[in-house]
Protein backbone atom coordinates (compact mmCIF):
# COMPACT_ATOMS: atom_id res chain seq x y z
CA UNK A 1 0.00 0.00 0.00
CA UNK A 2 1.49 3.25 -0.74
CA UNK A 3 1.93 5.50 2.07
CA UNK A 4 -0.14 9.01 2.40
CA UNK A 5 -0.43 11.67 2.17
CA UNK A 6 0.90 11.78 -1.61
CA UNK A 7 3.75 14.81 -2.06
CA UNK A 8 2.67 16.64 -4.74
CA UNK A 9 5.63 18.78 -5.97
CA UNK A 10 4.89 21.75 -8.47
CA UNK A 11 8.11 22.80 -10.00
CA UNK A 12 8.98 23.70 -13.03
CA UNK A 13 13.13 23.36 -12.95
CA UNK A 14 13.47 19.43 -13.82
CA UNK A 15 16.87 19.55 -11.85
CA UNK A 16 15.24 20.90 -8.85
CA UNK A 17 12.53 18.49 -8.90
CA UNK A 18 15.03 15.23 -9.12
CA UNK A 19 17.07 16.94 -6.11
CA UNK A 20 14.11 17.83 -3.83
CA UNK A 21 13.02 14.27 -4.53
CA UNK A 22 15.89 12.33 -3.96
CA UNK A 23 16.50 14.68 -0.85
CA UNK A 24 13.37 13.82 0.56
CA UNK A 25 14.02 9.87 0.09
CA UNK A 26 17.01 10.24 1.91
CA UNK A 27 15.77 11.95 4.88
CA UNK A 28 12.89 8.65 5.00
CA UNK A 29 10.35 10.38 3.55
CA UNK A 30 8.87 7.43 1.62
CA UNK A 31 5.32 8.81 0.99
CA UNK A 32 4.59 9.19 -2.78
CA UNK A 33 6.24 11.89 -4.63
CA UNK A 34 4.38 13.04 -8.02
CA UNK A 35 5.86 15.95 -9.85
CA UNK A 36 3.91 18.64 -12.00
CA UNK A 37 5.90 20.66 -14.36
CA UNK A 38 3.33 23.95 -14.40
CA UNK A 39 0.56 25.17 -12.67
CA UNK A 40 -1.72 23.74 -15.70
CA UNK A 41 -0.68 20.25 -15.12
CA UNK A 42 -0.88 20.68 -11.07
CA UNK A 43 -4.86 22.45 -11.44
CA UNK A 44 -5.88 19.87 -14.13
CA UNK A 45 -4.87 16.88 -11.83
CA UNK A 46 -6.39 18.31 -8.45
CA UNK A 47 -9.49 19.50 -10.12
CA UNK A 48 -9.73 15.81 -12.07
CA UNK A 49 -9.38 17.88 -15.90
CA UNK A 50 -7.94 16.93 -18.66
CA UNK A 51 -5.98 14.18 -20.27
CA UNK A 52 -3.50 13.84 -17.47
CA UNK A 53 -3.32 11.96 -14.50
CA UNK A 54 -5.97 13.04 -11.73
CA UNK A 55 -6.17 12.57 -7.89
CA UNK A 56 -8.02 9.62 -6.37
CA UNK A 57 -10.82 9.69 -4.18
CA UNK A 58 -10.18 9.79 -0.77
CA UNK A 59 -6.55 10.37 -0.90
CA UNK A 60 -4.48 12.39 1.11
CA UNK A 61 -2.09 14.73 -0.39
CA UNK A 62 0.72 17.63 0.57
CA UNK A 63 1.86 20.35 -2.18
CA UNK A 64 5.11 21.77 -2.52
CA UNK A 65 4.75 24.34 -4.94
CA UNK A 66 6.65 26.67 -6.86
CA UNK A 67 5.96 30.42 -7.95
CA UNK A 68 7.52 31.24 -10.82
CA UNK A 69 6.35 28.64 -13.12
CA UNK A 70 5.03 28.28 -16.67
CA UNK A 71 1.24 29.11 -17.92
CA UNK A 72 -0.01 29.37 -14.35
CA UNK A 73 1.88 30.56 -11.75
CA UNK A 74 1.81 29.41 -7.96
CA UNK A 75 0.27 32.40 -6.77
CA UNK A 76 -3.10 31.00 -9.23
CA UNK A 77 -2.59 27.93 -8.81
CA UNK A 78 -2.61 28.20 -4.70
CA UNK A 79 -5.91 30.77 -4.84
CA UNK A 80 -7.65 28.48 -6.77
CA UNK A 81 -7.29 25.49 -4.24
CA UNK A 82 -7.61 27.65 -1.52
CA UNK A 83 -11.09 28.81 -3.18
CA UNK A 84 -12.43 24.93 -3.25
CA UNK A 85 -14.24 23.98 -0.64
CA UNK A 86 -12.44 20.15 -0.76
CA UNK A 87 -9.21 21.13 -1.58
CA UNK A 88 -8.67 24.25 0.06
CA UNK A 89 -7.50 21.13 3.24
CA UNK A 90 -4.52 20.14 1.25
CA UNK A 91 -1.47 21.89 3.11
CA UNK A 92 -0.04 23.72 0.59
CA UNK A 93 4.01 24.27 1.32
CA UNK A 94 5.71 27.19 -0.83
CA UNK A 95 9.23 26.42 -1.93
CA UNK A 96 10.28 29.17 -4.22
CA UNK A 97 13.41 31.73 -4.81
CA UNK A 98 10.96 34.86 -4.51
CA UNK A 99 12.30 36.71 -0.56
CA UNK A 100 9.93 39.80 -1.01
CA UNK A 101 8.36 40.17 1.94
CA UNK A 102 4.78 40.93 0.52
CA UNK A 103 5.03 37.58 -1.58
CA UNK A 104 5.21 35.90 1.28
CA UNK A 105 2.42 37.98 2.92
CA UNK A 106 0.34 37.40 -0.05
CA UNK A 107 1.08 33.78 0.07
CA UNK A 108 -0.35 33.66 3.69
CA UNK A 109 -3.08 35.59 2.89
CA UNK A 110 -4.18 33.12 0.40
CA UNK A 111 -3.99 30.28 2.79
CA UNK A 112 -0.48 28.38 2.38
CA UNK A 113 0.72 26.85 4.98
CA UNK A 114 4.20 27.67 5.37
CA UNK A 115 6.48 29.46 2.71
CA UNK A 116 10.25 28.15 2.60
CA UNK A 117 12.96 30.27 0.22
CA UNK A 118 15.02 28.03 -1.71
CA UNK A 119 18.55 29.07 -0.98
CA UNK A 120 20.64 29.53 -4.12
CA UNK A 121 23.76 27.75 -2.71
CA UNK A 122 23.26 24.31 -3.46
CA UNK A 123 24.47 23.05 -0.12
CA UNK A 124 22.05 25.38 1.62
CA UNK A 125 19.43 24.33 -0.75
CA UNK A 126 19.66 20.90 -0.05
CA UNK A 127 20.48 21.62 3.70
CA UNK A 128 16.51 23.42 3.55
CA UNK A 129 14.98 20.16 1.93
CA UNK A 130 16.85 17.94 4.32
CA UNK A 131 15.09 19.99 6.98
CA UNK A 132 11.37 19.84 5.06
CA UNK A 133 12.43 16.04 5.04
CA UNK A 134 12.36 15.42 8.58
CA UNK A 135 9.20 17.36 9.07
CA UNK A 136 7.58 15.36 6.43
CA UNK A 137 8.81 12.21 8.01
CA UNK A 138 7.18 12.92 10.96
CA UNK A 139 4.70 9.85 11.93
CA UNK A 140 2.25 12.50 13.77
CA UNK A 141 1.60 14.74 10.85
CA UNK A 142 -2.38 14.22 9.84
CA UNK A 143 -3.47 15.18 6.69
CA UNK A 144 -7.58 14.83 5.70
CA UNK A 145 -8.50 12.54 2.34
CA UNK A 146 -10.31 14.64 -0.12
CA UNK A 147 -13.50 13.59 -1.32
CA UNK A 148 -15.58 14.52 -4.08
CA UNK A 149 -16.55 13.32 -7.15
CA UNK A 150 -14.26 10.95 -9.14
CA UNK A 151 -14.29 10.59 -13.34
CA UNK B 1 19.26 12.37 14.20
CA UNK B 2 21.42 15.05 12.31
CA UNK B 3 20.99 18.40 12.91
CA UNK B 4 21.54 20.73 9.64
CA UNK B 5 21.36 24.35 10.06
CA UNK B 6 22.26 27.10 7.54
CA UNK B 7 22.82 30.19 9.13
CA UNK B 8 21.30 31.97 6.77
CA UNK B 9 17.63 30.28 6.92
CA UNK B 10 17.24 30.09 10.42
CA UNK B 11 13.46 31.52 11.51
CA UNK B 12 14.02 34.99 11.51
CA UNK B 13 14.74 35.80 15.27
CA UNK B 14 12.40 38.55 15.38
CA UNK B 15 9.21 36.07 14.80
CA UNK B 16 7.40 34.86 18.24
CA UNK B 17 6.51 31.35 18.87
CA UNK B 18 3.21 31.50 20.35
CA UNK B 19 2.76 28.27 22.43
CA UNK B 20 -0.67 27.86 23.72
CA UNK B 21 -0.30 24.14 25.97
CA UNK B 22 -1.70 23.68 29.80
CA UNK B 23 0.44 21.03 30.04
CA UNK B 24 3.79 22.06 32.09
CA UNK B 25 5.35 19.12 31.13
CA UNK B 26 4.63 19.21 27.67
CA UNK B 27 5.32 23.36 27.15
CA UNK B 28 9.19 23.03 28.61
CA UNK B 29 9.44 19.89 26.54
CA UNK B 30 8.61 21.59 23.65
CA UNK B 31 10.71 24.72 24.24
CA UNK B 32 13.68 23.15 24.95
CA UNK B 33 13.69 20.72 22.09
CA UNK B 34 13.04 23.88 20.15
CA UNK B 35 16.00 25.84 21.48
CA UNK B 36 18.16 22.39 21.16
CA UNK B 37 17.77 22.95 17.20
CA UNK B 38 18.83 26.38 17.20
CA UNK B 39 15.61 28.18 17.69
CA UNK B 40 15.95 31.05 19.38
CA UNK B 41 13.10 33.14 19.03
CA UNK B 42 11.16 34.69 22.00
CA UNK B 43 8.68 32.26 23.05
CA UNK B 44 5.31 33.15 24.28
CA UNK B 45 3.21 30.38 26.74
CA UNK B 46 -0.43 30.37 26.90
CA UNK B 47 -1.88 28.09 29.66
CA UNK B 48 -5.24 28.72 28.07
CA UNK B 49 -6.99 29.54 25.29
CA UNK B 50 -8.13 32.52 26.46
CA UNK B 51 -4.91 33.60 27.88
CA UNK B 52 -3.93 33.35 24.17
CA UNK B 53 -7.49 35.14 22.90
CA UNK B 54 -6.83 37.98 25.17
CA UNK B 55 -2.98 38.09 23.61
CA UNK B 56 -4.09 38.13 20.25
CA UNK B 57 -7.78 40.45 20.11
CA UNK B 58 -5.63 42.86 22.81
CA UNK B 59 -8.51 42.07 24.90
CA UNK B 60 -7.44 42.01 28.28
CA UNK B 61 -4.71 44.39 30.35
CA UNK B 62 -2.09 41.53 30.29
CA UNK B 63 0.30 40.65 27.27
CA UNK B 64 -0.75 42.12 23.99
CA UNK B 65 0.44 41.10 20.42
CA UNK B 66 2.27 43.80 18.40
CA UNK B 67 1.59 44.95 15.16
CA UNK B 68 4.22 44.93 12.31
CA UNK B 69 5.45 41.52 14.18
CA UNK B 70 5.95 38.11 13.30
CA UNK B 71 4.52 34.84 14.76
CA UNK B 72 3.78 31.57 14.67
CA UNK B 73 1.05 29.37 16.60
CA UNK B 74 1.86 26.10 18.32
CA UNK B 75 -2.47 25.21 19.64
CA UNK B 76 -2.64 22.54 21.26
CA UNK B 77 -6.30 21.09 20.94
CA UNK B 78 -7.41 20.19 24.65
CA UNK B 79 -7.18 23.53 26.58
CA UNK B 80 -9.38 24.61 29.72
CA UNK B 81 -12.03 26.94 28.99
CA UNK B 82 -11.80 27.99 25.21
CA UNK B 83 -10.68 24.97 23.48
CA UNK B 84 -8.39 24.95 20.37
CA UNK B 85 -10.71 24.30 18.03
CA UNK B 86 -12.82 27.63 18.89
CA UNK B 87 -9.04 29.58 18.81
CA UNK B 88 -8.97 28.37 15.35
CA UNK B 89 -12.27 29.59 14.48
CA UNK B 90 -11.40 32.97 16.15
CA UNK B 91 -8.43 33.12 14.05
CA UNK B 92 -9.71 32.18 10.97
CA UNK B 93 -12.51 34.74 10.75
CA UNK B 94 -9.84 37.74 11.24
CA UNK B 95 -8.22 38.61 8.07
CA UNK B 96 -4.85 39.74 9.83
CA UNK B 97 -4.36 36.97 12.29
CA UNK B 98 -5.87 34.41 9.59
CA UNK B 99 -1.94 34.79 7.95
CA UNK B 100 -0.40 33.45 11.07
CA UNK B 101 1.11 29.59 10.49
CA UNK B 102 -0.92 27.68 13.01
CA UNK B 103 0.78 24.12 13.98
CA UNK B 104 -1.71 22.09 15.82
CA UNK B 105 0.25 19.69 18.35
CA UNK B 106 -2.04 17.37 20.29
CA UNK B 107 -2.72 14.24 21.53
CA UNK B 108 -6.27 14.46 19.30
CA UNK B 109 -6.21 11.39 16.41
CA UNK B 110 -9.44 11.67 15.43
CA UNK B 111 -10.22 12.05 11.65
CA UNK B 112 -13.26 14.50 12.29
CA UNK B 113 -11.10 16.69 14.00
CA UNK B 114 -8.05 16.59 11.76
CA UNK B 115 -10.48 17.91 8.32
CA UNK B 116 -12.42 20.95 10.68
CA UNK B 117 -8.55 21.76 11.72
CA UNK B 118 -7.52 22.03 8.19
CA UNK B 119 -10.89 23.10 6.93
CA UNK B 120 -10.78 26.25 9.65
CA UNK B 121 -7.00 26.58 8.05
CA UNK B 122 -4.74 24.62 10.63
CA UNK B 123 -1.05 24.94 8.84
CA UNK B 124 -0.37 21.46 9.74
CA UNK B 125 -1.89 18.63 12.22
CA UNK B 126 0.54 16.77 14.02
CA UNK B 127 -0.33 14.52 16.74
CA UNK B 128 2.10 13.81 20.00
CA UNK B 129 3.75 10.77 20.14
CA UNK B 130 3.37 9.07 22.84
CA UNK B 131 6.44 8.48 25.20
CA UNK B 132 9.48 11.00 25.97
CA UNK B 133 12.17 10.43 23.34
CA UNK B 134 9.64 10.24 20.44
CA UNK B 135 7.93 13.57 21.13
CA UNK B 136 11.47 15.01 22.10
CA UNK B 137 12.28 13.45 18.45
CA UNK B 138 9.32 15.30 16.83
CA UNK B 139 9.40 18.42 18.17
CA UNK B 140 13.26 18.62 17.25
CA UNK B 141 11.95 17.86 13.05
CA UNK B 142 9.27 20.92 13.50
CA UNK B 143 12.40 22.51 15.10
CA UNK B 144 14.64 21.93 11.96
CA UNK B 145 11.90 22.67 9.49
CA UNK B 146 10.99 26.07 11.46
CA UNK B 147 14.25 27.07 10.66
CA UNK B 148 13.71 27.48 6.66
CA UNK B 149 10.51 28.59 7.20
CA UNK B 150 9.42 32.51 6.45
CA UNK B 151 7.01 33.74 8.35
CA UNK B 152 4.06 36.39 7.28
CA UNK B 153 3.89 39.74 8.94
CA UNK B 154 0.93 40.65 10.97
CA UNK B 155 -0.14 44.29 9.96
CA UNK B 156 -3.57 44.45 12.17
CA UNK B 157 -6.11 47.03 10.99
CA UNK B 158 -7.68 49.23 13.59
Amino acid sequence: MKKEPVILIAEDDRGHFELIKRNLWLNCVNNEILHFSDGQEILDFLFQRGNGGKREKNCSYILLLDIRMPKIDGREVLQQIKQHEELKTIPVIMLTTTTEVSEINQCYEMGCSFYMVKPINYNKFMGAVENLGAFLSLDGVRVPPINGQNQ
Amino acid sequence: MKINLPEKTRMKKDGVILIAEDDDTHFELIKNSLQRTGILNDMVRFENGQQLLDFLFETSDGPKSLPNKEYLLILDLKLPGVDGIQILEKINQDTDLKKIPVIILTAVDEPNTIKLCHKLGCSVYIVKPVGHESFVDAVKKIGLFLSVVETPMISKTE
